[in-house]
């Protein structure tokens, strides 16, 4: 029974960490349509960004704060350079330009940084919990822990932001509905800016969470691909959705490679989150909390 | 001046209907077609031929398959390799495993279980549309590849799961030339696009635009929405896993399941956004496009550092690359939403009036 809580603990933790990611998606989709492939790396960029402050001797929040600039001011570029002159287009060109996106940065990233692997400190050691392990026998990592923990104050975070204040309130306005954003005043490039920072913002934390978890390195922009069954299970427009999703997927992929992997000859993680994510659309086409699609003709 | 359709007159409906109506476009393909049949294989070096004809004819037609799918259909899929991996495992087991069989009868299995798989997993789009039909898709795409390295019947017992494409033999010749292997891509892809335009212009071809456009509406004036959308992922397959079985044996010869990673498909949905989504010239002129950057990338870098002497790291090479390459698709898509077809298009208008445009 240990043994399975502790699987089942391991994979909700895990899920945190793929709703971190699945987050960044959302807030971009919700207020934009755009579909934001290179969210993965956004990740990557921002953690190897972080990383080489941190290697350079600079203060651990004085790097963030740069990081977070970084991040901002690209977001603002790719509002500018890459969404602005795309108005009006179909969703499915938004989103190759948005692959496009994805090989101009991790080429940037790259070129500046260096290929090579780093490690990434938080503070914070990758072993299990004395305590828990102890009383229990049940095994969970600490920096899981913590990485649920960021994560729980960072939709905490976002939630105050969009349901409090004036900025939040605009961001929901342009999301439900672009037209009639416009026609009230709020500046919807305005809108799209700052939601491509927060997504930057979003990016950075997932960045350190998955680069203290697997090191600063170029599978990172991968994680992209776990948080789309993640993403498509809550629907998109949904940061609920981001989270429940992430635990679901996290907690049924775990449990499914450690008593279904073997009589299949495991690796099955590599596709049952997506067959997962699939069964779960036959029955709700929208994911668990989309909205629902209303065909019109 | 040339190129105008003025003083052809029709006088059957079978004229009227034929796929070139204008004289001078049945010029022009033909002139192609014996450019690409004769003139190539006679002047083209072994590299040109291996290393980027044949590789730039089968990618075409799995942008081809993609573009009956995407383009004409609306159904976005990012299982384009997965398709092309069923088709050339399973080209191979027909090859291996029933004697005698011509080749181009495995290919066609090949191409038929890649139809089977296409509608399984076409399945799905019934229900879902959009990006979550998008996402769904990437199921198939790594659940084939982890079918075939885990099913050892798949890849004749191979440890590494590496296959060895058997060598081609048409009615007892060998074929195991450069040229003799892009003779027989062309072959097949020639055919396979033309009946493909056929197709487009038929009653099926005019279902999936019906269904692209609003399938809601489309299944209001009749048109069957389950028939319709599965012979779409069904066709699309077909296309997708003869180009795969091509690919492993005329391009490849040795091929590993990581061959066809979901890198190969996101290329493949390239080649269709460049080239022209719902278009038949466009998978060919995007993945002319898609398949030419990295060479003359590649050809520029290697300029560079011979003039001015500069030590270029491979890195540093590869890093610029796909910069220039990402900021390029950023830059078609900005400038041309349409892709290299509807240049084109605006070419073949602008020539109907040239030289005297008022």
């Amino acid at each position: 029974m240990s043994f399975f809580i502790e699987v089942l603990a391991g994979g909700l933790l895990a899920g945190v960490m793929y709703s971190l990611v699945a987050l960044g998606f959302v807030l971009i989709y919700k207020a934009s349509g755009v579909f934001n492939y290179a969210q993965g790396s956004m990740v990557f960029f921002a953690a190897l960004c972080f990383v080489s402050l941190l290697e350079d001797g600079i203060n651990f929040w004085v790097a963030i704060v740069i990081t977070l600039a970084v991040m901002v001011v690209l977001g603002v570029l790719t509002e500018r350079i890459v969404l602005r002159p795309l108005v009006n287009q179909p969703p499915i060109t938004l989103f190759m330009a948005t692959i496009g996106l994805s090989f101009v940065l991790e080429g940037i990233s790259q070129l500046i940084w260096g290929s090579q692997p780093h490690g990434l400190e938080l503070g914070i050691q990758d072993v299990p919990i004395d305590w828990l392990s102890q009383k229990a026998n049940i095994n969970i990592s600490q920096l899981d822990f913590f990485a649920a923990f960021v994560a729980g104050a960072l939709v905490a975070g976002l939630a105050v932001f969009f349901q409090k204040t004036r900025i939040g309130r605009a961001l929901r306005a342009v999301a439900d509905d672009h037209q009639a954003a416009l026609s009230i005043g709020i500046p919807l490039q305005h809108i799209w800016m700052i939601v491509w920072a927060v997504a930057g913002f979003v990016a950075l934390v997932a960045g350190l969470m998955w680069g203290a978890r697997n090191g600063v390195q170029y599978s990172l922009t991968f994680v992209a691909l776990k948080a789309l069954p993640v993403l498509i299970l809550g629907g998109f427009e949904s940061i609920p959705g981001a989270i429940v999703g992430g635990l679901i997927i996290g907690a049924s992929e775990k449990i499914a490679e450690v008593y279904l992997g073997p009589y299949v000859g495991g690796g099955i993680e590599s596709w049952f989150p997506y067959v997962l994510a699939l069964a779960f659309l036959l029955v709700r086409p929208q994911g668990l909390f989309g909205e629902k699609i209303i065909d019109r003709v | 001046m040339l190129y105008r359709e003025a003083g052809q007159f029709k006088s059957s409906y079978a004229q009227d209907q034929q796929i070139f109506p204008i004289l001078q476009d049945r010029v022009g393909v033909a002139a192609l077609l014996a450019v690409a049949f004769v003139v190539v294989p006679l002047i083209g070096n072994q590299y040109w031929l291996q290393a980027i004809l044949t590789p730039f004819l089968i990618l075409s037609l799995a942008a081809l398959g993609l573009n009956i799918l995407t383009g004409y259909a609306g159904q976005l899929s990012l299982g384009t390799a997965a398709f092309m991996a069923v088709g050339a495992f399973m080209a191979y087991n027909a090859q291996l495993r029933i004697p005698g069989i011509p080749i181009i009868g495995s290919f066609v299995i090949g191409g038929l279980c890649a139809a089977v798989v296409g509608i399984v997993f076409g399945l799905p789009s019934l229900r879902i549309k959009g990006f979550y039909l998008a996402v769904a898709t990437l199921a198939c795409q790594f659940f084939v590849l982890w079918t075939i390295n885990r099913v050892p019947w798949i890849t004749n017992n191979s440890s590494s799961g590496v296959i060895t494409a058997q060598k081609i033999v048409i009615l007892g010749y060998p074929v195991a030339h450069a040229a003799g292997k892009y003779l027989l891509t062309l072959a097949i892809v020639a055919v396979m696009a033309l009946l493909a335009k056929n197709l487009m212009r038929s009653e099926t071809g005019r279902a999936f635009m019906a269904v692209r456009d609003m399938d809601v509406a489309a299944s209001v004036i009749g048109i069957p929405m389950m028939k319709t959308k599965l012979l779409a992922f069904a066709i699309s397959s077909f296309y997708c896993g003869v180009a795969g079985a091509l690919y492993a044996f005329c391009y490849l010869g040795t091929v590993e399941p990581e061959a066809f990673t979901l890198d190969l498909s996101f290329q493949v949905l390239f080649m269709i956004i460049i080239g022209g989504v719902g278009s038949i010239l466009g998978s060919f002129l995007g993945a002319a496009f898609i398949t030419l950057m990295p060479i003359f990338l590649n050809t520029v870098s290697d300029w560079i550092s011979g003039t001015f002497s500069l030590e270029i790291s491979h890195a540093l090479v590869s890093n610029t690359q796909a910069i220039i390459f990402g900021g390029l698709i950023i830059f078609f898509l900005i400038v041309e939403p349409n892709g290299l077809a509807r240049l084109w298009q605006i070419t073949k208008e602008k020539l109907r009036l040239w030289p005297f445009p008022h």
